[in-house]
């Protein structure tokens, strides 16, 4: 008997040493592609010069005599189309996400709800290749003939396509965010005459601020790490583009190093040039991240703080009841 | 009723120009949201329906017949060694987080903090380093094994965080009841708690397996684009996703690239909604 609850013990502790381990694999796994990422990446930095590799305009690497690897191009064009679909995605998603929260009829909410999941489910391949048989041509037959252009492939529609993609993120999160605003605060602003929409608009929405803010936020880490959909429509010239060029084509970080990584050379410069790419926007991406769980922690301190009022103002009415 | 009646008079009273913009603001957002997943949707289950033909399915892929048969039985492949490689990663992971780990404590926070890291990496960031640890530094070249490995780091937060959130949600009382009749943390993970989650941690598998069949940015430097049914695990393959942006590419097979895409989209969406599916119930049974 005492022998099987010793050997109970030895089995006790060593599932719970192999469980540990086993959390210990995302650790591991973020370790490793730091270490990788960054010691094949900041060698090609530092070769080209920082200041030249984040600053320089012009990429050309397989120029022999004279090979240029400026990806300040990039860093734009994934500015510029993520802020495209910003200004595309971000009032349609918001309102969206007030109607789910605060209007929608329960018979219409039980169908945009999981059309909205199935929306966060389709692939990227597919949104990309919905661009480039309808977007493109579409822009091609707006903007044309006007403006003497090649093709379709342009920043407005990779603006579009990830401006689309965005709208299932930015809408569940911001939902959530909405639907956890005290209902007091609503009714208050009722109760004081206001309509329901300006009770939602100038009451609701400002309370969520920080919630809204971070669907955004997500928002914007995911269209600045969407890469297929917008290879697929971008054009992917690596020129430097002004904001209001968005008719023409762009190359976005992303796209830069799919598009190149295919015939390049294992431990060549260019290689190094394509993976330091890749950590710049993996260092946009800790960034945005980062900005994300400050602004939700924000929202969570302050809802405790909502409830610390509410719990302090119970014991009082008590008394006052008692009395 | 006639409280409700009123109501509803005192806010239509009450509205100004302002508030019936909110109002129509509101309604032609979701509108427009809602009408734009249908279009892309429909567009494309129309466009491809016609162009299903048998001979796609035939075992082997010709520049006569692009036959999507390869990339489908890679694809399968793919899901099955990738969820081989991090479910039980995930879920031993949920595990120690939810049952084991004493609250607040350092390594929880890190592995939280790591793991919500993962979550947010794009995918061509996991592709980028699958590229270079995989295929290149280990030496596995682009073979499927590489990319099972890619990916499996990739759903690693999607299956833990799920697991987590359904062993959260067991009652306390079940493990009480467990550790009162005698069993050990250990009995009472494996015989009470986890088979009372287990419904949640499917859904969030199932959930994964949809984000292994759409993915593309991650693979195609990692598991290479040659169209055969691979032979072993260090044979290069291409996975449906990739199948369809390849003739996407090319630009002469337009109407095999429509048929791929709506068997892509029919196996994603109908993925989804069985894990969506399997969540609901599991909700109202708890």
């Amino acid at each position: 008997m005492k022998q099987s609850s010793a050997a109970l013990k030895i089995r006790e502790n060593l599932m719970r040493a192999v469980f540990f381990t086993a959390a210990l694999a995302s650790i591991v796994a973020v370790a490793l592609i730091c270490v990788f990422l960054f010691s094949q990446g900041l060698p090609a930095i530092f070769n080209v010069g920082v200041s030249e590799f984040l600053g320089g305009t012009r990429w050309a690497p397989l120029n022999s005599s004279d090979p240029g690897f400026g990806i300040l191009a990039f860093i734009l064009g994934s500015i510029y189309v993520t802020a495209g679909a910003i200004i595309l995605g971000v009032p349609i998603g918001i309102f969206s996400a007030l109607f789910m929260a605060r209007m929608c009829p329960k018979g219409l909410y039980r169908f945009i709800k999981p059309a909205l999941n199935l929306m966060a489910g389709v692939p990227s391949v597919i949104y990309g290749f919905f661009g480039m048989v309808v977007i493109v041509p579409a822009i091609f037959e707006a903007f044309g003939k006007q403006f003497d252009m090649m093709s379709g492939n342009t920043m407005l529609a990779a603006s579009i396509i990830l401006g689309i993609m965005i709208l299932p993120t930015v809408i569940t999160i911001a939902e959530t965010n909405l639907r956890a605003v005290p209902q007091e605060l609503y009714e208050g602003a009722v109760a004081l005459g206001a309509s329901h929409e300006r009770a939602v608009f100038k009451v609701v929405l400002p309370s969520a601020r920080s919630g809204v803010m971070a669907a955004v936020v997500l928002g914007v880490g995911r269209a600045i790490g969407e890469t297929m959909a917008v290879q697929m429509v971008a054009g992917n010239q690596p020129a430097l583009r002004l904001p209001w060029e968005f008719l023409k084509g762009i190359r976005t970080m992303t796209t830069n190093i799919v598009i190149e990584m295919g015939y390049v050379e294992y431990g060549s410069l260019h290689n190094g040039a394509l993976i330091a790419t890749g950590v710049v926007l993996f260092v946009f991406i800790l960034i945005i991240n980062t900005l994300f769980s400050i602004l939700n922690r924000d929202k969570q301190e302050k809802r405790s703080l909502l409830s610390l009022r509410a719990k302090r103002g119970n014991p009082d009415t008590k008394l006052t009841k008692e009395q | 009723m006639v409280v409700k009646m009123d109501y509803i008079k005192k806010q239509i009273k009450r509205k100004k120009t302002s508030d019936w913009v909110r109002f129509f603001a509101m309604w032609i957002s979701v509108i427009i949201t809602v009408s734009i997943l249908l279009y892309i949707v429909g567009f494309i289950l129309i466009r491809g329906i016609p162009h299903i033909r048998p001979s796609l399915f035939s075992l082997t892929y010709t520049t006569q017949n692009q036959s999507l048969f390869p990339a489908l039985v890679t694809t399968i492949y793919m899901v099955g060694i990738t969820l081989l490689i991090a479910v039980p990663f995930g879920i031993f992971t949920a595990i120690y987080l939810v049952e084991y780990a004493s609250r607040g404590s350092k390594v929880v926070k890190i592995i939280r903090m790591t793991t919500e890291t993962l979550a947010g990496i794009p995918s061509i960031v996991f592709g980028l380093f699958g590229y270079i640890f995989f295929a290149n530094w280990l030496g596995w070249g682009k073979s499927i094994l590489a990319g099972c490995f890619t990916l499996a780091i990739m759903i690693l937060p999607i299956i833990m965080r799920t697991t987590e959130e359904s062993l959260k949600s067991i009652p306390d009382a079940y493990r009480e009841g467990s550790f009162s009749l005698g069993a050990g943390r250990l009995r009472t993970v494996i015989r009470v708690t986890l088979p009372s989650a287990m419904p949640g941690v499917f859904a969030g598998i199932i959930l994964s397996v949809g984000r292994i069949v759409g993915e593309t940015a991650a693979l195609i430097y990692t598991i290479g684009s040659v169209i055969k049914i691979p032979e072993s695990l260090f044979s290069q393959g291409r996975t449906l996703a990739l199948h369809v942006l390849q003739l996407a590419g090319e630009g002469h097979h337009r109407n095999e690239a429509y048929a791929t895409a709506v068997v892509l989209l029919v196996v994603v969406l109908s993925i989804n909604l069985l894990s969506s599916f399997i969540e609901r119930k599991f909700k109202n049974r708890l």
